[in-house]
């Protein structure tokens, strides 16, 4: 749990099937083996599965409250938009997408640092505040910039965006984010949830932590918004409102906190029904909102809530569950600790 | 004597209007055990969080080894070697015991040393040993208080800040922890102790402080202040 390698037989596991997952993400598009339908509907949850785990980061592992995710998202989407638009030649836009990408986490995790600073200094509840004005503010500046469209929203992107894009980056995101929380330093961001004066005490730099896992959230975020950009292929400010972000929410506390498997989850569950229940019209906006409440009372925990499928535990840490409890049938607990399902 | 371990000097420190500290000055020299006892609101929380810098100190200065802690923030004043066990324990509720010990190795680089100690810790709390893979939170008010203190160990901090250890304690566990507490000493821990069982903590204690309204009113030996008939008056029940 020291942040030491792998180890142990499940060591090849994960890598095996995440290329097993490749190899198919790559020849779904590639053979049309599904509908362009599913495709997309597949690339969304990937998308909704790296904004989801990101904000888990912020709002589960690490216990504060961020509501405005969906402006990072934002900062993400247009910084992309623009680069491959504006700057990048055509011929070259699809092999320069990656730094477009890159470069949308990285704006948004410039944004994040400077709302951190100033937010961090106090505790609690006013990050919700400050992260809420943040969306708003970075929406109606996007609807004030002419060069960007305005509120008529930007337009002229490539479908860049492909399955194997989206498979790669949720990937990335999933095996950044696991790996931080299993290190010692990310022990340091789940004390910080747990108790912030004792994680001062026994040695944890907490303002450091807060700072850089909100940084980290909103990075994914930003790289989220630029798939989301290259597959819609038309954004408009409208897109990453505060209904966005509740959506977002709604994703986190369905599948969990401080769970990878439950954002996973999450994510994939409540972006299939938003699909499905698209007869419903205008009312399917009623529904993040009254999922929220309805799990806020039925199951505040979430599907996953603290606990953690054993394929996402580093195998060195699952090994030092086994010795002491043999074979627990229900999933590990995760997202703050060894005791394996006892 | 030696060199002291740790020195305040002048020290006061304010909530808003209120001066919680007023002037007090103290000294910790290596080796002992110091009780600080008094009644409620007295100051004696708010000294220790002074040292480790959980609280703004006003005026006056903090020296633990020479160096000045007024400005070093909490999280490195552990790195210098002060551990605090807090009032209320905090122990990491959703973390395994283990967790919670090896937390308290966050910013430590000795992965040897941190082996020893945790060995120690150990044997010196064996439940904590049984204990190891269950939550913290699921741990009794006892257990929680001697998980405190192993991770106040596993700082690997020489000076060590207690808060109250028998709070909420049945008087065998009261018993049993401060037991423990001469003994973490006699290991080569320096003790800075704050209790409300004053009589405990001076049977223990090599020196003491009794502070009134966050000042200094008497000191000197434990088992001299034992005796006072002032300390006796207010503190021990007559």
């Amino acid at each position: 749990m020291l942040g030491g390698p792998d180890s142990g037989k499940g060591r090849w596991r994960a890598p095996l099937l995440a290329a097993v997952g490749f190899v198919l993400a790559w020849a779904v598009p590639r053979y049309q083996l599904i509908s362009p339908y599913y495709e997309l509907i597949l690339m969304y949850i990937g998308i909704n599965i790296m904004l989801t785990v990101s904000l888990n980061l912020v709002n589960g592992y690490m216990g504060e409250f961020a509501v405005g995710h969906a402006g990072f998202m934002a900062v993400g989407a247009y910084v992309a938009s623009v680069l491959t638009v504006r700057a990048f030649s055509w011929e070259l836009g699809p092999y320069l997408f990656p730094l477009a990408l890159l470069a949308a986490g990285a704006g948004a995790g410039l944004v994040a640092l400077l709302v951190a600073v100033p937010s961090f200094r106090t505790r609690g509840d006013y990050l919700a505040i400050v992260t809420l004005a943040l969306n708003m503010i970075v929406k109606s500046v996007i609807e004030n910039i002419e060069a960007v469209g305005g509120p008529r929203g930007f337009l002229g992107m490539n479908r860049l965006t492909t399955l194997p894009w989206v498979y790669v980056w949720v990937v990335i995101t999933l095996w950044t984010i696991r790996n931080l929380v299993y290190s010692i330093y990310g022990r340091g961001v789940l004390a910080v949830r747990e108790d912030e004066v004792a994680a001062e005490l026994v040695g944890v730099n907490t303002r450091h932590v807060k700072v850089q896992a909100f940084i980290m959230s909103a990075f994914f975020a930003g790289v989220a918004g630029g798939l989301y950009a290259h597959l819609l292929q038309f954004i408009h400010p409208r897109n990453f409102d505060i209904i966005k972000s509740t959506e977002i929410l709604v994703m986190v506390y369905l599948g969990g906190i401080g769970s990878l498997m439950g954002s996973v989850l999450g994510a994939s569950i409540f972006t299939v029904l938003l699909e499905a229940l698209r007869f419903l019209g205008v009312w399917r906006m009623v529904l993040a909102p009254l999922l929220l409440v309805l799990l806020m009372v039925l199951r505040p925990t979430g599907i996953m809530g603290l606990r953690e499928f054993r394929g996402f535990v580093p195998a060195d840490e699952l090994a030092r569950w086994r010795r002491l409890a043999p074979a627990p049938a229900g999933p590990a607990r995760g997202g703050g600790s060894g005791a394996a399902g006892n | 004597m030696s060199e002291p371990l740790l020195v305040l000097d002048d020290v006061s420190v304010s909530y808003g209007q209120i001066r919680a500290v007023r002037g007090l000055s103290m000294t910790v020299h290596p080796g002992e055990i110091v009780t600080l006892v008094g009644a409620n609101g007295a100051g004696k929380t708010t000294t220790l969080r002074a040292v480790s810098r959980l609280v703004p100190i006003a005026s006056g200065r903090i020296l633990f080894r020479g160096r000045d802690l007024t400005r070093v923030p909490a999280h490195e004043v552990v790195r210098l070697g002060v551990c605090h066990v807090p009032e209320g324990r905090g122990v990491f509720a959703n973390l395994t015991v283990r967790e919670n010990l090896l937390l308290a190795t966050y910013s430590r680089r000795d992965r040897d040393r941190i082996n020893q100690d945790l060995d120690r810790v150990f044997s010196i709390f064996p439940r904590l040993a049984e204990r190891q893979h269950q939550p913290g939170g699921t741990l009794s008010g006892g257990e929680q208080q001697m998980l405190a203190v192993g991770r106040a160990i596993m700082t690997g901090g020489e000076l060590m800040l207690l808060d109250e250890p028998s709070m909420g304690l049945a008087p065998i566990l009261v018993e049993e922890i401060f037991r423990i507490l001469t003994e973490i000493n006699r290991q080569g821990t320096t003790l800075l102790l704050v209790e409300q069982n004053a009589r405990m903590a001076l049977q223990i204690a090599h020196r003491a402080y009794v502070l009134e309204a966050g000042e200094v009113a008497v000191s000197g030996p434990a088992e001299d202040l034992l005796d006072h008939p002032r300390v006796r008056e207010a503190y021990l029940g007559g």
